[in-house]
């Protein structure tokens, strides 16, 4: 279970509230975060790994405070983090990737297990570069075949359908309706997408740095087909 | 030979016990081993010192390893080996120096390595540098080699020097036939206090030829790179030339790639990168479970690898 507590991230250059008092609680098995851009979404889920320290309030994992843990620590406590740009390398190779996420030796069968999950011929890819060479697609599922790999009790997701394309997307939304069957621990998975909302427990709204909603599928997501884009009435003028 | 020099051996050529096929074994400045075979001869030089390794044309998949191990403090080795590969031949060669120095003076192993590649010939070199010793006596290296690649032969030059060579002078030069191949693999890392300079030069002459020097570098502490690059393009041909280098620490990295096209048709191409390691980059390692240190290894380790 996460638990946020009055959660605030102010940019200190020009006193900019990005996150404001934020309070939550996960112990769903699938949770989906969404809003507009520009919400402080990805802010939050940087925060919970470790990635960037809040200005003030507490994160706790399983009754555990670990506001002060650095990214390492909070990685090896259980919090898995799948990147909404994958970070490219030059030389490491995927197989390389998906055994330093597995945290131990994984023989080559393991290690194309996890790509097969996400779709990706295994001995295509295994011994491939982690480098400009692969698309945006192909490194996508690399990344979320490496959170597969990690088996972690808590894992965040930030955008996982960005930069995928159509065909892809039909994939990915397959390979998260099959973790939802195997997970053992919670999904946090911040998306614009109905059908990635459609298979969450939980769906919560962050807009302008508060949660504005929290409640289940049935409960939020009518209200947001009806009003999404609202906040801006010029574009939705210019789109009808 | 002694457990020093043998652990020398195993560090520049991953040999464990004599190799296969032809060699010659150079430890302290004197002969240590030389085997030959019917198609690779190495003959001692009568004028200087050094060898001619002569390959007969049309030999195929045999391997000449020509080691040098220095482990006496304070000497300075200077050798001249030429190779000869005949036309149609294909060959790997295995050169390398590793010095272990224990003492207060310089050791220091200079290197001239000639290549003559007749037509159709094909080479895979291997170079690989190492040092090692308490001593406070520092370890030179400054290889030279001169490749001279003949009608749509192909020379390929893969050099390594991880650790341990306080200083290195390298320089390559290289002259192009008609449809020959040249390409260059560096990979450098040094540390301390530790200089290394490397200068390809490259001279293509006949039509259609190409040629590739690439330089990958993790320069730490206080160390010192220059990297010089000169690619003539004489006649319709390909060059590319890259350097790509990581800093740290206080280290410093000079990259200097000069290109001169001197034919219409001649296509040539550099690219340049040095910065430190991406902060995403680490970040994704420690979100994976691994420390920041564990991180920076693990980048560096794929990077050179």
């Amino acid at each position: 279970m996460l638990e946020l507590r009055n959660i605030s991230y102010q940019v200190e250059d020009n006193q900019l509230d990005i996150l404001k008092n934020i309070n939550l609680t996960i112990d769903e098995r699938f949770v989906a975060i969404t809003g507009p851009n520009g919400g402080g979404k990805s802010t939050l889920a940087k925060i919970i790994a470790g990635i960037v320290s809040p200005t003030s309030g507490q994160i706790l994992l399983d009754g555990e405070d670990i506001t002060n843990c650095n990214i390492t620590e909070r990685a090896k406590k259980g919090i898995g983090y799948a990147f909404q740009q994958p970070v490219k390398f030059k030389g490491i190779t995927v197989r390389d990737l998906i055994t330093l996420a597995s945290g131990k030796q994984i023989g080559i069968t393991e290690a194309c297990n996890y790509l097969a999950e996400v779709g990706l011929c295994a001995k295509d890819y295994i011994n491939r570069e982690v480098n400009d060479s692969l698309s945006g697609g192909e490194l996508k599922r690399i990344e979320i075949a490496m959170t597969i790999a990690r088996g972690a009790k808590f894992t965040i997701f930030d955008e996982p359908e960005a930069g995928i394309d159509l065909w892809s997307f039909n994939n990915l939304i397959q390979v998260f309706e099959d973790m939802y069957q195997k997970i053992n621990g919670s999904i946090l998975i911040i998306s614009h997408q109905e059908r990635i909302l459609n298979i969450a427990d939980k769906i919560i709204v962050v807009a302008d740095g508060r949660i504005t909603q929290t409640g289940t599928r049935e409960e939020v997501l009518p209200g947001l087909l009806n009003t999404s884009s609202a906040a801006c009435k010029t574009l939705m003028e210019k789109l009808v | 030979m002694d457990k020093i020099q043998q652990t020398l051996l195993e560090q520049i050529a991953d040999l464990h016990t004599v190799p296969e096929g032809a060699y010659n074994i150079r430890a302290n400045g004197a002969l240590a081993g030389r085997n030959t075979t019917a198609n690779i001869d190495i003959v001692t030089k009568e004028d200087k010192p050094g060898i001619d390794i002569i390959i007969k044309p049309g030999t195929k998949n045999e391997s000449v390893h020509i080691p040098v191990v220095l482990s006496q403090s304070g000497l300075k080795d200077m050798v001249y080996n030429d190779f000869y590969v005949g036309e149609d031949a294909d060959i790997t060669i295995v050169a390398g120096c590793g010095i272990h120095n224990c003492g207060v003076d310089t050791s220091e192993h200079d290197g001239i390595h000639t290549f003559y590649l007749e037509k159709n010939a094909k080479v895979r070199y291997i170079e690989k540098h190492y040092g090692e010793g308490e001593g406070t006596g520092k370890r030179v290296l400054n290889p030279t080699t001169v490749i001279h690649v003949g009608e749509g032969a192909y020379l390929e030059m893969i050099t390594v020097q991880i650790k341990g060579v306080d200083s290195t002078v390298r320089n390559t030069s290289g002259d192009l036939a008609a449809g020959a191949t040249l390409v260059v693999k560096e990979k450098i890392m040094t540390h301390g206090t530790q200089y290394a300079e490397t200068n390809f030069s490259v001279d293509m002459n006949g039509g259609g030829c190409s040629a590739s020097v690439s330089s990958r570098s993790v320069a730490k502490d206080k160390s010192v790179q220059c990297f010089q690059s000169i690619i003539n393009g004489n006649a319709p041909c390909s060059g590319h030339t890259e350097c790509d280098a990581i800093i740290m620490d206080e280290a410093k990295v000079t990259a200097k790639p000069e290109l001169t096209a001197n034919h219409i048709d001649a296509s040539l191409i550099h690219e340049a990168a040095i910065g430190k390691i991406a902060g995403e980059q680490l970040i994704k390692l420690m979100t994976l479970g691994l420390t920041e240190k564990e991180a920076e290894e693990q980048i560096i380790n794929g990077f050179l690898k």
